[in-house]
């Protein structure tokens, strides 16, 4: 694979790095009891601490402290038994206490790292710097008038974990594939809800480009991306951007950047002027957070099966690709759903690779096309396993089980009810196919002629009409056999 | 270390504080008098010593993951200069 950009004098090669924010999948917020419920109406669920009225304390949530452990654990991280909570001021009308709590020299979880899988079948790793946890800010509203901003603090407060990658990532494909990973895992956990529309899950992209092998260049960070496209398409404009000022002559200053999504391009947020100073310090109302080995292995007991332990249990017990059994465990749902339909029935486990086909493409186009969710598909894991072993036991062609499929999808009935009732049953009595082909033959002589002359291609056209005649349901590979048999024998 | 007039004006704004000329004066000499006085604690040897983070014994306490889903949207607006349909309003914050 080459991941180098062409450059008018020579090639050029991206460094990414990504920090990741994921709201913790709690009812209440990091320090205070406030609900963290999301679209409810403006102010509804914000306490004195969350407004940060004179003489509030911030008492923290156990169960966000527990669920940054357990996503330390999945990424095969280094749980920190000791962390500090920090305070790193700023002014910024959401953020009504002027400074965030968050942990910057002690964070709660240190160096890990995760795996992402190429279709090629190879994989790479990326490593992770930190896992730290911190508040998040309010949100304001800067479009709906136009010399006021409004601001809404019900997220002020709402417990944040920040995954902090090295820059390990050299395209936009792998920083898509990183922080899919990242989703995957936390959904696996339970720990976040990894929707990225509504803002659980967003991601700071720092980028730099270098000649290959050379130092690393001046980084930009592009700030708060909500979806694997817009991280993609800002990655590539940042890039292009920093190439072309490069190859001028020019230099790249180190900036923050804002991605405009209608526009597609990256701009400065601040100026230089007013660069970060954030004055970290030790937070005076919180006490250091300790985490006995006793409670880490507590936590690390209550892990479930994780996507990568998962993916190499179905690379051995079914015989997998990599690859497919990456595609399959990228989202729990699909893995259970694979799951439940391969234990449906104690033959499938013969006809996994079948069984992950009719999963990732013929029902997954079928969902997207009905704008439908695994979680509520039409057709249980039961009813596709009974689908399946229809077409194993050849009593079905696959063509036919497509028709039966959308069928199934749009009636809810049974593959079975179906085929019976349409009598779809595959032909697969000799005598029936060959009398077909007997009469495709005696019907179109001059083709046959020009098969025996050696016009191999025809032999499609025999197929294609003794499948018509048969409505489709004679034994592909029958069929194909008696057709060639006879054929020859008039040569 | 010294607080000169460059530190002073940063520190300033970034705690978005105007000082007058006067005003700067008076908290440079301040501010380095008491630097001056805590500087006297690098007289003590600390070789070998761990940083003193908190002086107290006590543990963090920790709360349940429990919501109260009291409303106090009222209560929390009542203060605001400006507000909308719910919202704090306030000056524009972007170009």
């Amino acid at each position: 694979m080459n991941n180098l950009i062409k450059g008018e004098k020579h090639d050029w090669e991206m460094v990414i790095g990504l920090e990741i924010h994921a709201q913790v999948k709690s009812n209440s917020k990091l320090f205070s009891s406030s609900s963290t419920k999301f679209g409810s109406s403006p102010n509804s669920q914000v306490s004195l601490v969350d407004a940060a009225m004179p003489g509030m304390l911030p008492v923290i949530n156990k169960y966000c402290v527990e669920q940054a452990v357990k996503t330390g654990v999945g990424l095969n991280a280094k749980i920190n038994n000791y962390s500090v909570f920090d305070r790193k001021n700023y002014f910024y009308a959401d953020l009504p206490q002027g400074y965030q709590i968050s942990q910057y020299k002690y964070p709660i979880v240190g160096e890990g790292k995760v795996t992402i899988d190429f279709k090629d079948g190879t994989s790479k790793d990326i490593r992770i710097v930190r896992l730290h946890l911190e508040q998040d800010a309010g949100k304001s509203l800067h479009d709906q008038n136009p010399s006021k901003t409004y601001v809404d603090l019900n997220r002020s407060g709402v417990a944040l974990m920040e995954i902090v990658s090295e820059p390990d990532i050299r395209t936009p494909d792998e920083a898509g594939m990183y922080i899919s990973k990242i989703r995957s895992i936390l959904m696996y956990l339970d720990t976040c809800d990894g929707n990225m529309q509504e803002g659980s899950l967003r991601a700071d992209v720092n980028i730099s480009v270098r000649k290959p092998g050379d130092e690393y260049g001046t980084r930009c960070e592009i700030k708060n991306l909500n979806s694997i496209k817009f991280i993609k398409q800002a990655i590539n404009y940042e890039a292009k951007r920093q190439i072309e000022i490069l190859e001028s002559g020019g230099s790249i200053e180190q900036n923050t950047m804002l991605f405009n999504t209608s526009t597609g391009k990256t701009r400065p947020m601040r100026n230089k002027e007013e660069a970060h100073d954030y004055r970290y310090f030790p937070d005076p109302d919180l006490l250091p957070l300790e985490i006995s080995k006793v409670e880490i292995g507590k936590i690390k007991s209550s892990i479930p099966e994780l996507p990568d332990e998962l993916k190499n249990k179905f690379i051995e017990t079914y015989k997998l690709s990599n690859y497919d059994a990456s595609v399959l465990t990228a989202e729990k749902k699909t893995s259970d759903y694979f799951n439940e339909t391969i234990n449906s029935d104690p033959e499938l486990k013969n006809y996994a690779k079948i069984v992950v086909n009719w999963i990732t493409s013929e029902l997954f186009s079928l969902l997207n096309k009905n704008n439908q969710d695994l979680n509520n598909s039409p057709v249980s894991p039961e009813n596709l396993g009974q689908l399946i072993k229809l077409i194993s036991t050849n009593e079905i062609s696959g063509k036919i089980a497509k028709d039966v499929l959308e069928d199934m999808f749009s009636s809810g009935k049974t593959a079975r009810q179906i085929v019976d009732e349409k009598g779809l049953q595959q032909v697969t009595d000799q005598g029936e196919i060959a009398k077909v082909i007997d009469e495709v033959i005696a019907e179109n002589p001059k083709m046959v002629e020009q098969y025996l002359a050696g016009k191999d291609k025809l032999l499609g056209f025999f197929v294609g009409q003794a499948m018509k005649l048969t409505k489709g349901k004679a034994n592909p590979k029958m069929l194909n056999d008696i057709l060639k048999q006879k054929l020859n024998k008039k040569n | 270390m010294k607080i000169d007039k460059n530190t002073i004006n940063k520190i300033a704004r970034l705690s978005r504080i105007k000082l007058d000329d006067k005003e700067s004066e008076d908290y440079i000499k301040d501010l380095n008098s008491i630097l001056d006085w805590v500087e006297q604690l690098n007289e003590v040897n600390t070789e070998n010593v761990e940083p003193l983070s908190n002086i107290s014994s006590s543990i963090l306490p920790k709360r349940e993951d429990v919501s109260n889903d009291t409303n106090s949207s009222e209560e929390i607006l009542e203060n605001a200069p400006d507000k909308l349909e719910g919202f704090f309003a306030v000056p524009k914050v972007v170009e």
